[in-house]
């Protein structure tokens, strides 16, 4: 499936016509042979790299799966100091701050999106698209001052006194500033433009000629939208959002400035908390024994997985929903 | 049209009236951040640039960045010089044998390392390189970003290179080209700008990359003597400060954030340009 | 519209950062100063950055590059051999000795102080009994006015408002020193969560480094946390003193940490593996502890360790008398004498150093 998916057919035969090989070019055909080696050796390279990655991973992390075993995943117990380490507190602190982004992060993104392609006037778009570039341009550890300097004390002063009436589980407990709502908040900036931009493309790609179908026949822009436009462009949407899930899952610098660092699992937004990501950035080049090293190791086993399924999947989908658009316009 | 189809018309044009007001305060929410972001950076960091900044390096309070710039610089020259040729190199062999088992598998791979977090790369290139090297060095730091620039940079190629027409290829090889020179003197000169601006934003991107380079590039209150010594960088550096409770250095990381912003929106804006040159001709 | 042409300036840009680069790296190589790696401790990092600069003033052949990672860093990464040197403010335990692969050599070089501080506006004095803090830091005691608190402070207005705890979230020696002094005071405290350099705190918010809990309490109001002096000074923040255990509460003076170093001498191992934590003199500061560096005894490239035995000796020596300013009390004699045959006996490539100290014993 995945294949199918990405590879366009074959256009160009692998070697030249043979009648083209008369042409005086003896010596072409090692230079061809050369060039072809290089590259397939530069193109192994990459694969070798992320098989590398998987596999080093994995080698690190070997002596806290062979000790944890399951109990690894389901315990959240994570005391380097006692050698116990349980890693659920992270998978639910990378969980619960990547919903709440995308809650947040979604309606925005998709908002900005259709603005960019059906919604907004068309003199508005270019200059609205560049903004949104621009914020996917500023590097993570930007955005980490900017949240522990600024956004944490808004938070703790102004933020989280008026949230702590609305009460429940999700709003109570100490007010830092710094922990799972400050790390949310800076998640769903940084994936809104990822949203934005990528669900524009998904929707760009929906035919012209559907859209002026649905127009002509006395539809308005956002009748297109809702029966047209969205229903045909429905995978890759999600697709987008998927690739959001995985840049969230992943981001490390900024979570890492403001969520608290606690390996703990708490309901309320206001609790500190950790990350996948972030447990590895604070603790790996600290790591006091081989254990240790091994489950963070481990963490990073589990965040590698997670996120190339987030990838994968996200991009079957954008590539299907582009190709079925690609069809559709033939 | 019957009252009642006109009224639910109205009723259609008033809802498209509202999503379109909705997807605007969307644009607004959105670029609030960013303003936000901009106005902290700008104001707070040129209060703290100075020429100090520029020109000392790191060491107690109040001294500068000088060091950190430079590695920057070195480690993104560098990571470059690694990444880049490769990857082009891959992305053209996948456009160019785009059909074969290897090249689809290779594909997908840059499709999957795209997505890995950057701080697995770090761990990696821990494990492999620092510990073997015993040595945490610039150059373990470019080999982590150039392992982040590597996919990017194929994948551009590979699509850029795809969308030459075929006829070009045709061409060229009818004339008797053989099939690196069509490869590298037809196509690649073709795909060119579009190349050149994939590989500027790849740039850009690895100028703020900073987790891969917390336990590779590692840091260093000195200028670093050769590439196999630790080194700082702006991102590293910025990281660091975030995490005191000294206003000086906070300052410094400001400054330290305008300086690598405006990197990027250079890289991104000359970018941009280079896409563009190819239009008018 | 092509004025300046893009593709042009990329070139330029290219090149001019290329040359840049390769100038910055090859002016400095060959006969350039040696660069000494070490990381580790957060505690005497404000000493050890004095240090680096002074002495990189005094012999320009040598930079020595300390980063604050935390002790728990600094001993992983010299086991791994990934540094020169590391710093801890807990020696290592038998075990972790037993564990390296190199063996390792404890050089004492300084003597701090781990302060409770906290962040309570209109609160500038808090007295605090031992058994109370390990109440506060494993979230037995969770409010400002809690009686137990009040006892210990019948002058001092405290507001009904929870107590936020602020701990490391990183392997730090300031953790080991801290959650020692609670093991040995609080049974509960050494039940629910013992000492080590990484502890797994019940309640509160973790933060990188002696920095990032310094920032945090200070950015804080109602926190509490636990920093080196030096930190707590520079921030501005309020010190809780903290009874010891001859019953006084003591300020964390440069004379009441000399007391708990003198205290402790006599029990010094031959390997200067030497806690001084909760003294049991009457004048001493109670969460004191020694610093130290750990450095391989056998290095394999001579110029480097020779270098950095220079550089040791130097701190052990002229070093001492930056630590008042900073903070920290410096060596009592006998200490120093004792860390001086400690490196002396260093070797590298299988051979004694040689401490040619000559071009930096004057001083300035």
């Amino acid at each position: 499936m995945t294949q199918r998916a990405l590879a366009t057919p074959p256009r160009l035969p692998p070697q030249p016509p043979r009648s083209l090989r008369f042409a005086g070019m003896g010596k072409s055909g090692s230079a061809d042979r050369t060039f072809g080696a290089l590259g397939a050796g530069a193109a192994g390279a990459l694969g070798l790299v992320l098989i590398g990655v998987a596999v080093s991973v994995a080698r690190i992390a070997w002596p806290s799966i062979q000790a944890s075993g399951f109990s690894f995943v389901t315990t959240s117990v994570w005391d380097p100091s006692r050698g116990v380490f349980g890693a659920l507190a992270f998978v639910w602190g990378t969980i619960l701050t990547s919903t709440v982004a995308l809650i947040l992060a979604v309606p925005i993104g998709l908002g900005v999106a259709l603005f960019l392609t059906d919604l907004g006037p068309p003199h508005l778009r270019k200059p609205v698209s560049s903004l949104v570039e621009l914020l996917a341009a500023i590097p993570s550890v930007v955005y980490g001052l900017w949240a522990a300097l600024v956004l944490a004390p808004i938070l703790r002063t102004t933020v989280q006194p008026a949230l702590a009436k609305i009460g429940g589980p999700l709003f109570r407990g100490p007010n830092v500033g710094f922990g799972i709502l400050c790390a949310s908040l800076v998640l769903a900036i940084m994936l809104l433009p990822t949203i934005a931009s990528v669900s524009r493309d998904v929707l760009r790609a929906v035919p012209a000629e559907l859209r002026e179908g649905a127009l002509a026949l006395g539809a308005t822009p956002w009748d297109a939208v809702r029966l047209v436009v969205l229903p045909h462009a429905r995978h890759g949407v999600f697709g987008a959002i998927l690739l959001g899930v995985g840049r969230a899952v992943g981001e490390t610098m900024a979570v890492a400035a403001v969520v608290g660092s606690r390996a703990d699992i708490s309901p309320s937004l206001f609790a500190p908390g950790y990350t996948m990501s972030s447990v590895i950035a604070n603790e790996f080049p600290v790591a006091s024994s081989e254990l240790h090293i091994a489950a963070l190791a481990e963490v990073g086993l589990l965040l590698f997985v997670i996120t190339v399924a987030f990838n994968v999947a996200a991009r079957i989908l954008v590539a299907r929903s582009n190709k079925s658009a690609a069809g559709a316009q033939a | 049209m019957t009252p009642e189809l006109e009224s639910a018309y109205s009723g259609r044009k008033l809802a498209s009236r509202f999503a379109t007001g909705a997807s605007s305060v969307a644009v607004v929410l959105a670029l609030l951040p960013l303003v936000a972001v901009f106005a902290y950076v700008v104001s707070r960091g040129a209060r703290a640039i100075s020429i100090p900044f520029f020109v000392e390096p790191i060491g107690e309070r109040g001294a500068g960045m000088a060091n950190a710039i430079v590695g920057t610089i070195q480690l993104v020259f560098l990571a470059s010089a690694m990444g880049i040729p490769l990857g082009i190199m891959a992305g053209l062999y996948l456009a160019e044998y785009k059909a074969t088992r290897l090249a689809r598998a290779v594909r997908f791979s840059a499709d999957v390392l795209a997505g890995v977090p950057s701080i697995l790369v770090g761990v990696v290139v821990y494990a492999v390189v620092v510990v073997w090297m015993k040595q945490f060095s610039a150059f373990a730091g470019a080999a982590a970003l150039a392992i982040v620039m590597l996919p990017l940079v194929a994948r551009t190629t590979d699509e850029l290179a795809r969308a030459v027409p075929d006829s070009l290829r045709e061409a060229a090889l009818a004339l008797g080209a053989s099939r690196w020179r069509t490869a590298l003197f037809v196509v690649l000169r073709t795909a060119a700008p579009g190349i050149r601006s994939g590989c500027l934003l790849a740039v850009a991107r690895v100028c703020g990359e900073t987790a891969p380079l917390l336990f590779t590039a590692y840091n260093n209150r000195f200028y670093n003597d050769s590439l196999l010594d630790p080194t700082s960088t702006l991102q590293v550096q910025i990281f660091t400060y975030t995490m005191t409770p000294n206003d000086d250095w906070h300052a410094q990381a400001w400054a330290a954030a305008l300086v690598l912003v405006a990197i990027v929106i250079v890289l991104g804006v000359v970018a941009r340009r280079l896409l563009d040159e190819k239009v008018p001709g | 519209m092509r004025s300046l042409s893009p593709r042009l300036a990329v070139v330029i840009g290219f090149v001019a950062s290329g040359a840049l680069a390769a100038a910055s790296s090859c002016t400095r190589s060959g006969d350039g100063p040696k660069v000494i790696d070490g990381a580790g401790a957060t505690l005497p990092y404000p000493l050890y950055a004095k240090w680096s600069s002074e002495f990189a003033r005094l012999d320009t052949s040598v930079r020595v590059n300390y980063q604050p990672l935390g002790s728990g860093a600094g001993i992983r990464q010299t086991c791994d051999g990934v540094i020169d040197f590391g710093a801890t403010d807990e020696p290592m335990t038998d075990e972790q000795m037993k564990s390296s692969p190199v063996p390792l050599v404890h050089v004492p070089m300084t003597i701090g102080a781990v302060v409770v501080t906290y962040n309570v506006p209109g609160v500038k004095e808090l007295k605090l009994t031992p058994g109370v803090v390990a109440d506060v830091f494993r979230g037995a005691v969770r409010s400002w006015d809690d009686p137990r608190v009040r006892e210990t402070n019948p002058n001092v207005t405290l507001p009904a408002k929870p107590i936020t705890v602020v701990h490391r979230a990183d392997g730090s020696g300031t953790s080991a020193t801290f959650t020692t002094f609670l093991s040995k005071s609080s049974d509960a405290w050494r039940a629910d969560v013992g000492s080590g350099v990484s502890p797994r705190f019940p309640i509160g918010v973790g933060a990188r480094g002696n920095d990032g809990v310094t920032a945090y309490v200070k950015a804080t109001p109602y926190a509490i946390g636990y920093v080196e002096l030096a930190y707590a000074r520079q921030a501005n923040l309020p010190i809780a003193l903290v009874k010891n255990r001859a019953g006084n509460y003591v300020e964390p003076t440069l004379a009441a940490l000399d007391r708990a170093a003198q205290t402790a001498l006599p029990r010094m191992p031959d390997d200067l593996r030497l806690s001084i934590v909760d003294s049991e003199a009457e004048a001493a500061y109670p969460i004191a502890a020694l610093s130290f560096l750990v450095i391989p005894r056998d290095a394999e490239n001579r110029p480097k360790a020779e270098a950095l035995a220079r550089f040791v000796w130097w701190g052990l020596h002229d070093g001492q008398r930056y630590a008042a300013d900073l903070g920290y009390a410096p060596l009592p004699p006998e200490i120093v004498t004792r860390a001086t045959e400690a490196v002396r006996g260093l070797r590298a490539e299988g051979k004694p150093i040689i401490l040619s100290s000559g071009g930096v014993t004057g001083g300035s």
